[in-house]
């Protein structure tokens, strides 16, 4: 299968720290976890797929171009930390304006308001939105052009249960239809949803695998005791 | 740039201002109400002073609200991710800069109409020259604040700072603008600061406006003004960077 993501020795610095260093990975369809502690270097490496982080060596190719160039900017969806929408507007008058910039049509605005289940809230101001609705307005943004690519970076955090539950089966809906989902979280418990899982501690990728192979090889039963025992290994 | 990207910009701007009725209400009324304020100090005592500083005002209005707006909104959009977002997708610098200049520009336009309406209408400013030049006038004056504001945003980080730069960048000029005194009678070394001041130039513009019907000078101080902003906007688009550390 052809992969939709290759970094080849990424180097990315902030001052005189490397944040990531001779980093190689390649990402291919499914849903691809990224776990590892807060500050362990996931968002930066989200920044690199989208082409908004500058970086200090390596290339990073998305669908065969560099990552960030036109070509790409809507093939790839992004949604940040930050909840990165307008907070005077309502929820239609944002997913319309991003929708305007994508050159995406009037359905896919309904579409990507009724996947992110807001449709009943789609006429209200999003400030007055609770948090977990207010980040699933930002990842309707993200999938209003139908990406092929989506970058979520802890799109989960502070939802309800149910919710979570909603959200990863939309991402393996998506995954299906052939869109390579890149979710980054730092609950270890979400990482059973995924097809592949990357662990990440300190800027470097500590594991790769499906979790039931990084649990077998760390000889433990949940991804959480798999993790603990890696870096163990790692700092022994 | 794309048409189609630069009039979404434009009309979300317009939109979130729409929303926020305060602002707009402060935007166009404001500048009103301090002129009016200012032609009722010099009423008893000097009633030809108002026909000098309030052209001057006209142009200075323009500028300070939209150096304010404009730093404060892009700030925002710096913060909250939403510009990150922007530049992530086919958006291209000039699309977001100039659906900005537009939607304030409109807001300019209505607000030196009102303005313009006001001064002329009930307090009695004379003007020379044509009404609708004033309006042009004021629209470039608009622009210029804009640019300012949109460049200074990139040196603040908080909503704070950039409201703190408004004393660094724009008093000064509005010190040596003639507003206080005349250009002309000004210290040799300040007039010569004076002349390379954009604010200086839109002010100029709408003393001339009003004392002399002949437009050609107007037009001239106009394109410097014109000329000064875009150099700003040029500016500004160098601090948006699709890549950031």
């Amino acid at each position: 299968m052809n992969n939709s993501v290759t970094i080849q020795d990424l180097w990315v610095r902030r001052g005189e720290r490397s944040v990531l260093e001779h980093l190689d990975l390649t990402i291919g369809g499914g849903v691809t976890g990224l776990l590892g502690p807060s500050g362990c270097g996931k968002s930066t490496l989200m920044r690199c797929l989208v082409g908004v982080q500058r970086i200090a060596g390596g290339t990073v190719r998305v669908f065969g171009e560099e990552a960030g160039s036109r070509g790409l900017r809507d093939r790839v969806g992004y949604v940040t930390q930050a909840v990165s929408v307008y907070q005077d507007l309502t929820v239609a008058e944002n997913l319309r304006f991003f929708a305007r910039v994508l050159g995406a049509s009037r359905d896919q605005v309904d579409r990507a308001i009724g996947s992110v289940d807001l449709t009943s809230y789609r006429d209200d101001v999003v400030g007055r939105l609770s948090g977990g609705q207010q980040s699933r307005v930002s990842l309707a943004v993200a999938l209003l052009g139908e990406p092929d690519l989506l970058v979520l970076d802890e799109p989960t955090v502070g939802l309800d249960p149910v919710l979570r539950e909603d959200l990863w089966a939309l991402f393996h809906r998506l995954a299906r239809s052939g869109v390579a989902v890149f979710v980054s979280s730092h609950v270890m418990d979400e990482a059973e949803r995924c097809d592949r899982l990357l662990l990440m501690r300190e800027g470097r990728i500590i594991a790769d695998g499906t979790p039931s192979e990084i649990k077998e090889r760390a000889d433990v039963d949940d991804v959480e005791s798999a993790f603990l025992a890696i870096v163990r290994e790692h700092a022994a | 740039m794309s048409l189609r990207v630069t009039l979404a910009v434009a009309r979300r701007v317009l939109t979130q201002l729409r929303r926020d009725r305060r602002t707009l209400a402060m935007l166009l009324v404001l500048p009103c109400l301090l002129i009016s304020l200012l032609w009722w100090i010099y009423d008893d005592a000097d009633p030809r002073l108002f026909d000098r500083i309030g052209p001057a005002l006209l142009a200075i209005f323009p500028v300070i609200v939209m150096f304010l707006v404009t730093s404060v909104t892009t700030l925002r959009e710096r913060s909250s991710g939403t510009l990150e977002r922007l530049l992530a997708m086919p958006l291209g610098k000039l699309d977001f800069l100039v659906g900005y200049a537009i939607a304030f520009g409109l807001v300019a336009a209505v607000q030196s109409i009102l303005a313009v309406g006001v001064s002329v209408g009930l307090l009695g400013l004379d003007v020379a020259g044509p009404l609708w030049l004033l309006t042009v006038v004021a629209v470039v004056d608009a622009i210029l604040g804009s640019a300012l504001g949109l460049f200074v945003s990139a040196f603040a980080q908080t909503e704070f700072q950039a409201v703190q730069f408004m004393p660094a960048i724009v008093i000064p000029q509005l010190l040596l603008c003639g507003l206080l005194v005349p250009r002309d009678l000004l210290p040799d070394a300040l007039h010569a600061v004076s002349d390379v001041l954009p604010l200086s130039y839109a002010v100029d513009a709408m003393q001339r406006l009003t004392t002399s019907s002949s437009t050609g000078p107007v037009w001239r101080d106009v394109a410097v003004v014109a000329a000064l902003a875009l150099g700003g906007l040029a500016l500004g688009a160098a601090t948006l960077r699709r890549r950031t550390s």
